[in-house]
């Protein structure tokens, strides 16, 4: 792992999916096993380059996610490496069963993306908007369960993906996320990554809320509050290692997540503290809600999912250590 | 055209099939009998004439593949992979006691010559669109055979296999419905209706053909014809009488999943025998 952070960390220009689609591109060039699967959402999910360039590798399956899931799942029992797209809600709570039997429990090699995680389905509203994707894949034994933070990060999670035997859950953001790595940075699968060092509390992010998370611990730091932040990009399997070390050195945890905290990530981080080294936590995430329409900042302060909220929380846990 | 040796071959191996296949639920008391019974003779017809396989090899690429998509026939898949050498028959007594290779549910993981998982109804439908999508990607002319039951076509995701097979002119694939119009709970008319299979099919974009599913020469001509048009996925569409072979529980609708008594397991042999003994002197 090899970590450079963006000097000032804005909305990057480019798209995600851009780079989801080049990147498959870049599979493709050197993989005829590569194999890009849709429902009938490549025009939203920018890979009509693909379809394009290698029409003989993409199979758009129409609006059956279900037979989708299949088909990818069949694909690999004859060596494809087959990736799977549709909305994260279609992805992961349509098809429950078919990830479950066809791709996990047949020990197929299925690679699934989900996207417009959480508030990032914005105008597509509470229908489109899954708080609970993370958590029903993180369910089904063996399954690998990720968030990309920025393009950087999605570059290099799809090759690992790739090269990667077994079923791995993805959720994607179509559009613009926040810069948080630069170009180059390389990162290791199932281990947190370290956005900056901190004495009094860690605040472990994911997705949507690393930028915010990392934003909280500058306005924590005016405040004379010295946060870890960490960038729990793999939620299972979860970075043992990295909370217990955090619980130890600063005694007090936030999550945060673009999901619901049942089920999700902090669910997650509080199952290994509880087991090893119960320490305080403070969730900021949906608290048990359905979604609804609106823009992503006006989501964000909804949700409550924003840097003010995790200061507040950050302040919040403190107080509780013992 | 089928030999007359081959045919009284083909049927004493649907018979032996179905004897095994008794034998092995009787030895456990329980199991998935009616649904295994029914599709003893295309499984016949598969194993015993058409399909390309190495039983010392289960995996060979040139293979032709078998999934059963109403995985919980999976007894009498056993019954005819153990009788074709992929196992030692003595295997079959194992049936779903602890840590066996040959779970209720067809497991490609545990038992050799199982292509697919499958058990969740429906499933095995998309991963055999799959896997014959795959051998088409990679100009590979292996047959993929898919197995389902006319319960089992009650879940939607069969359709969505149906309409995106169809579209897709995967050729290399030829399904079956086992139509032995019994499901769980009931006649399948009265549950959910799906009324004529074959021109269902058929309006999806199928080559579809209806035959008697206990006829291995009928099952076999159909297979042939399918082999023989090359523009469309085939279904044929096996009618058939849910465990059949054995009078005792032949279209009863209790003889899903059931007990099998040590009494019960003599009755069946008995008649088994009896019916092997007619075909081996032709009558």
């Amino acid at each position: 792992m090899s970590i450079k952070i963006a000097k000032e960390i804005v909305m990057d220009k480019e798209e995600m999916r851009n780079a989801f689609c080049s990147v498959l591109m870049e599979l493709a060039e050197n993989n005829k096993d590569i194999i890009v699967l849709d429902a009938d959402l490549m025009g939203a999910m920018g890979t009509r380059a693909f379809q394009k360039k290698y029409p003989e590798q993409t199979v758009n399956c129409g609006i059956q996610e279900a037979n989708m899931i299949g088909v990818a799942a069949g694909l690999s029992a004859v060596g494809k490496i087959p990736f799977a797209h549709t909305f994260a809600p279609f992805a992961t709570r349509r098809v429950c069963d078919q990830v479950f039997m066809s791709a996990a429990y047949a020990r197929n090699n299925v690679k699934i993306v989900g996207s417009d995680p959480g508030i990032t389905a914005s105008l597509n509203g509470g229908t489109h908007m899954p708080f609970e994707d993370m958590g029903i894949m993180r369910g089904l034994p063996e399954l690998t369960v990720l968030e990309p933070t920025d393009i950087t990060m999605l570059k290099w999670m799809i090759k690992e993906m790739a090269a990667t035997y077994g079923v791995q859950y993805m959720r994607l953001v179509r559009k613009n996320c926040m810069k948080v790595y630069e170009e180059g940075s390389t990162f290791e699968m199932g281990k947190a990554v370290q956005l900056c060092d901190g004495t009094d509390v860690t605040i472990i992010a994911s997705g949507y809320c690393v930028a915010e998370a990392y934003k909280a611990a500058s306005l924590l730091k005016e405040a004379g509050v010295s946060a870890r932040v960490l960038n729990m990009f793999c939620w299972k399997p979860i970075d043992q290692e990295a909370i217990l070390k955090a619980a130890e050195e600063t005694g007090a945890i936030v999550t945060a997540e673009n999901h619901n905290v049942i089920n999700g990530l902090g669910s997650a981080v509080a199952e290994v503290l509880v087991k090893n080294r119960p320490t305080p936590v403070e969730m900021i995430g949906v608290q048990d809600e359905f979604g609804e329409v609106g823009p992503v900042d006006y989501l964000s302060e909804r949700f409550k999912l924003n840097a003010s909220y995790i200061v507040e929380a950050a302040k919040k846990v403190i107080a509780r250590k013992a | 055209m089928l030999s007359e040796n081959k045919v009284k071959e083909l049927k004493k191996f649907s018979k032996q099939i179905q004897i095994e296949t008794v034998k092995m639920i009787a030895s456990l008391g329980v199991g998935h009998l009616g649904g295994s019974l029914s599709i003893a003779d295309a499984l016949a017809v598969l194993y015993g004439e058409q399909m390309k396989y190495d039983p010392k090899n289960p995996k060979w690429a040139g293979r032709d593949w078998f999934i059963c998509s109403k995985g919980h026939a999976g007894p009498a898949v056993y019954s005819a992979l153990a009788l074709k050498q992929f196992f030692p028959m003595s295997e079959l007594k194992t049936l779903n006691r602890p840590g066996t290779k040959l779970p209720s549910h067809c497991d490609r993981l545990k038992t050799p010559g199982i292509d697919m998982t499958t058990g969740s109804l429906g499933q095995g439908s998309s991963t055999a669109a799959g896997i014959a999508l795959a051998h088409k990607m990679n100009h590979m002319d292996n047959r993929i055979y898919l197995m389902l039951g006319d319960g089992e076509i009650d879940e939607g995701q069969v359709w969505e296999m149906a309409l995106f097979t169809g579209t897709q002119k995967l050729t290399n694939l030829i399904a079956f419905v086992d139509c032995n119009k019994l499901q769980l709970d009931g006649p399948t008319c009265e549950i959910c209706d799906v009324g004529n299979v074959a021109q269902k099919f058929e309006d999806f974009g199928w080559y579809a053909q209806s035959v008697d599913g206990h006829d291995v020469v009928a099952i076999n001509e159909a297979i042939e014809k399918a082999k023989a048009q090359h523009e469309k996925p085939s279904m044929i569409v096996l009618n058939t009488e849910k465990a059949h072979g054995w009078t005792m529980f032949a279209n009863k609708i209790g003889s899903h999943s059931t007990t099998i008594s040590a009494d019960q397991l003599e009755d069946a042999l008995r008649e088994m025998n009896a019916a092997m003994k007619s075909i081996e002197e032709g009558k």
